[in-house]
């Protein structure tokens, strides 16, 4: 029996339309992959947020939403790629803040997303803390952007003295949080220590409800931790020495000679190495993100599994 | 004819109109709005840091705006022309009915249907925030607050469409009424261009700021994303202000469609 003209005709607009709807796909996949690098730099075609500003019409709380998550996905896309190339960022944060000062995210992450060196981040202080000072001219009664601008100063900038304006700054707030005019203090007294540090990622860890920023601030109190015990240990290897006139051989040595009890060993539980010239290491390095020391000669701790600001 | 018999013809013309946007399908928006904010509300935890309710309430209230913008100049524009075309009105008109009574029952018609679609959007804005939040806050009152004034925007778009339709083409007041939209949430930066410009240039303007809607005065949805309060004074302003633009309109429409030739 003979198929209808209409059923004909169905039949056959059917396959057409799954075919080209494939094959519109299939080709959009394939720009998709060679233009991956462009996608992003599209969105500053239009830099200027005043002229953002007058087309949204007044919705520009949309629009800095939609900014914000483009600078995260920015970000995300470079530091998946181990790319040093970050040189969109700054103009996508400038854009979210101008079209909303008032989006604090993008200050606290946007300028931890600048500031430390690459792969951690873009490597550009100077825009970070160009980012951080918009955001307190803009919201001056916001004391965690003095202490983020404070943080920046210390942990990336080793910058002491502008440290501890900042943290005195935000603790002479009507409104802040009890450990400011501590910090403010410590800065004067005790910069660069590890408990100096150590309270800052207390702070950053009770200051907020945002797990990422909590599981960053545990991340960094651990790699604290490992870095003051590789310090210590390394000092009583010194100590030992200097006692012994040779090197100890294992850690046997130091706890025989009553300088340690028992086996050291990181936060993970990994007991630390002892080598052959004196130098402590981990055993490894793996979920220890932050680590400055007790790395071998030359090796970088093992990269964030995601994007994980290095400072808060 | 008695207030009481002019209140029922007004209210009945309301109810039709109602009934006819609703048979035209205009809800079925909700479930493009439904799905766009559930859509946003579980995937920008992904994608984004850190601005879940904020952008539960800039989207939301920002589609709920635009979404009811659309629906009132599309709708409006067709209320008397469609009425015309179809020849109907002369049916309604041979009727004890004046032509003031149906310009305002339309009005309250198209404004109806906006609040039954405001409400059911704003039922979803609040289920979204509760799915990010997990749980309301003082400050999510203030969003209502932002969702009156969008109900207020309307009630003024739905009256300029309606001025627009009462004497011109549909096409024609699209244009017109999209553009005073457009004009009237600029109308910051054009009072602040009115106040730096000196001359006869400076009166225009000083004149066009004052004439075209104010819609950027209505528009607190970033203030009440970031959970500001909103002066009582303001509400009451904007009330006021938003009746007074719409009773301008639609006297406006009412008078251009009195001395309309229908025949």
């Amino acid at each position: 029996m003979s198929m209808s003209v209409t059923r004909r005709v169905n039949l056959v607009a059917t396959a057409v339309l799954a075919c080209s709807m494939t094959g519109a796909m299939a080709t959009l996949y394939a720009i998709d992959h060679r233009r991956r690098t462009t996608v992003a730099q599209e969105a500053l075609y239009l830099r200027s947020s005043k002229v953002l500003r007058r087309l949204s019409l007044g919705y520009t709380g949309l629009l800095a939403d939609i900014y914000w998550t483009r600078a995260v996905q920015y970000f995300g896309q470079q530091h998946h790629a181990g790319s040093s190339d970050f040189r969109l960022l700054a103009p996508l944060l400038e854009v979210t803040t101008e079209l909303d000062p008032r989006l604090f995210p993008a200050y606290e992450f946007g300028a931890n997303f600048l500031a430390p060196k690459p792969p951690n981040g873009a490597g550009l202080p100077g825009s970070a803390l160009a980012l951080m000072r918009y955001g307190i001219e803009h919201n001056p009664g916001q004391w965690r952007l003095y202490y983020n601008l404070g943080f920046l100063y210390y942990i990336e900038l080793k910058d002491y003295a502008h440290a501890a304006d900042a943290f005195a700054q935000g603790a002479q707030l009507p409104v802040t949080n009890q450990f400011m005019p501590v910090l403010a203090a410590q800065m004067a007294q005790h910069a660069g220590e590890f408990e100096t540090a150590r309270m800052l990622w207390r702070t950053t860890y009770e200051s907020t409800k945002d797990t990422q920023i909590q599981e960053n601030a545990v991340e960094h109190l651990l790699a604290l931790r490992v870095d003051e015990d590789v310090t210590q240990l390394e000092q009583v290897v010194k100590k030992y020495r200097e006692q012994t006139g040779r090197v100890p051989l294992s850690m046997g040595d130091l706890e025989r000679a009553g300088f340690i009890h028992g086996t050291p060993a990181d936060p993970k539980g990994r007991p630390y190495k002892l080598m052959s010239d004196g130098r402590i290491e981990v055993q490894d390095s793996e979920g220890l993100y932050f680590i400055t020391k007790g790395l071998p000669p030359g090796a970088t701790p093992p990269r964030p599994p995601q994007v994980k600001p290095s400072a808060k | 004819m008695n207030s009481g018999g002019m209140n029922a013809r007004i209210g009945y013309i309301a109810f039709n109109t109602f009934r006819e946007a609703v048979r035209d399908r205009v809800l079925y928006n909700l479930i493009a709005f439904a799905l766009l904010l559930s859509g946003a509300a579980i995937l920008v935890g992904e994608v984004s840091i850190d601005i879940e309710r904020l952008v539960v309430v800039n989207l939301g209230l920002t589609a709920v705006s635009l979404f009811g913008v659309i629906i009132a100049i599309l709708i409006g524009i067709g209320l008397v022309s469609k009425e015309i075309e179809k020849r109907t009105l002369y049916t309604v008109l041979s009727r004890p009915v004046r032509r003031w009574e149906f310009v305002v029952g339309k009005f309250f018609g198209l404004t109806g249907t906006l609040v039954v679609n405001t409400f059911f959007m704003a039922v979803g804005v609040f289920l979204a925030l509760l799915y990010v939040a997990h749980k309301f806050e003082k400050m999510d009152a203030w969003v209502l607050v932002a969702l009156y004034f969008i109900v207020l925007q309307f009630l003024i778009v739905c009256a300029l469409a309606l001025f627009f339709s009462s004497f011109s083409t549909p096409l024609m007041s699209a244009v017109f009424t999209f553009a005073l939209f457009v004009i009237g949430s600029l109308a910051e930066d054009l009072r602040g261009f009115a106040i730096i410009t000196q001359g006869v240039a400076g009166l225009l303007a000083k004149a066009i700021a004052y004439l075209v809607p104010n819609l950027s005065a209505l528009n607190m949805i970033n203030q009440v994303a970031h959970g500001d309060a909103i002066p009582s004074r303001l509400i009451l302003y904007n009330t006021v202000y938003a009746l007074l633009y719409s009773a301008m309109a639609i006297s406006g429409a009412v008078l251009i469609f009195q001395r309309r030739n229908l025949k």
